[in-house]
């Protein structure tokens, strides 16, 4: 065993911790308060849930960024995955589930069908789930890899982190 | 395909003329009658000597531009024989009755029920003929070659 390392006099941590506070913006603080806090809800339809599910469980495991917690409830989620196809039929259901949820909520359109209907431009497809509701992130691929998956989420990440927080007790007032 | 040979013989010994024409393309039998008499000749090779209990598939197929317009196909199994048939018929774009053979196999209920959807041809005798996989409100019968391709019928109004 090698000998333990000192931590140095003037270290980062020290500098700062040695206040007791540290200085920041309250927007970038409630983002990235939002950003490692994300409830997902899966709205799972086709085949590109196999995907969802391997970057879910244990080999890819998005737990790891903070944006593992799945709720069957949209109506305690922030995050809709729209994985799979969605057809004419459905998109009634899909408008209705976004609808419940909360703000502030953000959309993935997972998979091909979803950002585009895909291989199905047909009768009973829609052509892309942001002809029904808002979407954030897009990840393409047929299916995609749980490796896109994953990026896409840091990606969500740096969009949350990034955007103007809109806080309840403003919009309130307003 | 002693099979193929028995059942060729059993079927134009009994129906004699009602069986237009008998293919055997790669092996499996098709036979082609006319509509009015699909009913008797399934129920003969339903019951007992030949024994093609299983309905497997019951589908249809739009030939646009030649006259019968459809065409609907009924795939049979025989799990005694092991036994594959093909019964077709035409079905004409003016008169698109055809019956129905719930009463036979209950599998056929849903399938009916999807050729309705699909194709448009109605089958006399059905218990519930509704629509089965396009929803309520939708207008033609998408699989139909006159359907237009780019033709969409949304139930909510969509995003610009």
């Amino acid at each position: 065993m090698g000998k333990i390392r000192p931590i140095k006099k003037h270290s980062y941590y020290q500098k700062t911790a040695h206040g007791g506070f540290i200085a920041t913006k309250l927007n970038y603080a409630i983002g990235w308060g939002r950003k490692f806090s994300i409830f997902h809800y899966p709205f799972i339809t086709a085949c590109c849930g196999m995907e969802y599910m391997s970057a879910a469980c244990a080999h890819w495991d998005f737990d790891r960024f903070g944006v593992g917690m799945t709720t069957f409830s949209p109506r305690q989620s922030d995050l809709l995955f729209v994985v799979g196809t969605i057809t004419h039929k459905e998109a009634p259901v899909l408008k209705t589930v976004y609808d419940q949820m909360v703000e502030p909520n953000w959309v993935i359109a997972c998979g091909a069908c979803a950002v585009s209907g895909g291989i199905y431009d047909n009768y009973a497809v829609v052509q892309g789930i942001d002809k029904i509701i808002p979407v954030d992130v897009y990840i393409p691929g047929c299916p995609p890899r749980p490796e896109t998956i994953l990026n896409a989420l840091l990606k969500l990440q740096d969009k949350i982190q990034k955007q103007k927080q809109d806080l309840r007790w403003k919009i309130i007032k307003e | 395909m002693e099979d193929n040979q028995r059942i060729k013989e059993s079927l134009t010994k009994k129906f004699k003329d009602k069986v237009l024409n008998v293919k055997e393309p790669l092996g499996d039998t098709v036979i082609q009658v006319k509509k009015q008499d699909i009913l008797e000749i399934l129920k003969f090779l339903k019951e007992k000597p030949q024994d093609y209990s299983m309905l497997l598939d019951l589908t249809c197929v739009d030939y646009k531009g030649k006259k019968p317009r459809f065409e609907m196909v009924y795939h049979v199994f025989s799990l005694s024989k092991n036994h594959r048939l093909r019964i077709k018929c035409g079905v004409p774009e003016d008169d698109l009755e055809v019956p129905s053979v719930c009463g036979m196999w209950k599998n056929a209920n849903w399938l009916e029920r999807e050729v309705y959807d699909m194709f448009g041809i109605h089958f006399t005798g059905h218990p519930d003929l509704r629509r089965l996989f396009m929803y309520d409100g939708f207008e033609g019968h998408p699989l139909r070659k006159d359907y237009p391709l780019r033709k969409r019928q949304p139930r909510i109004r969509l995003r610009k």
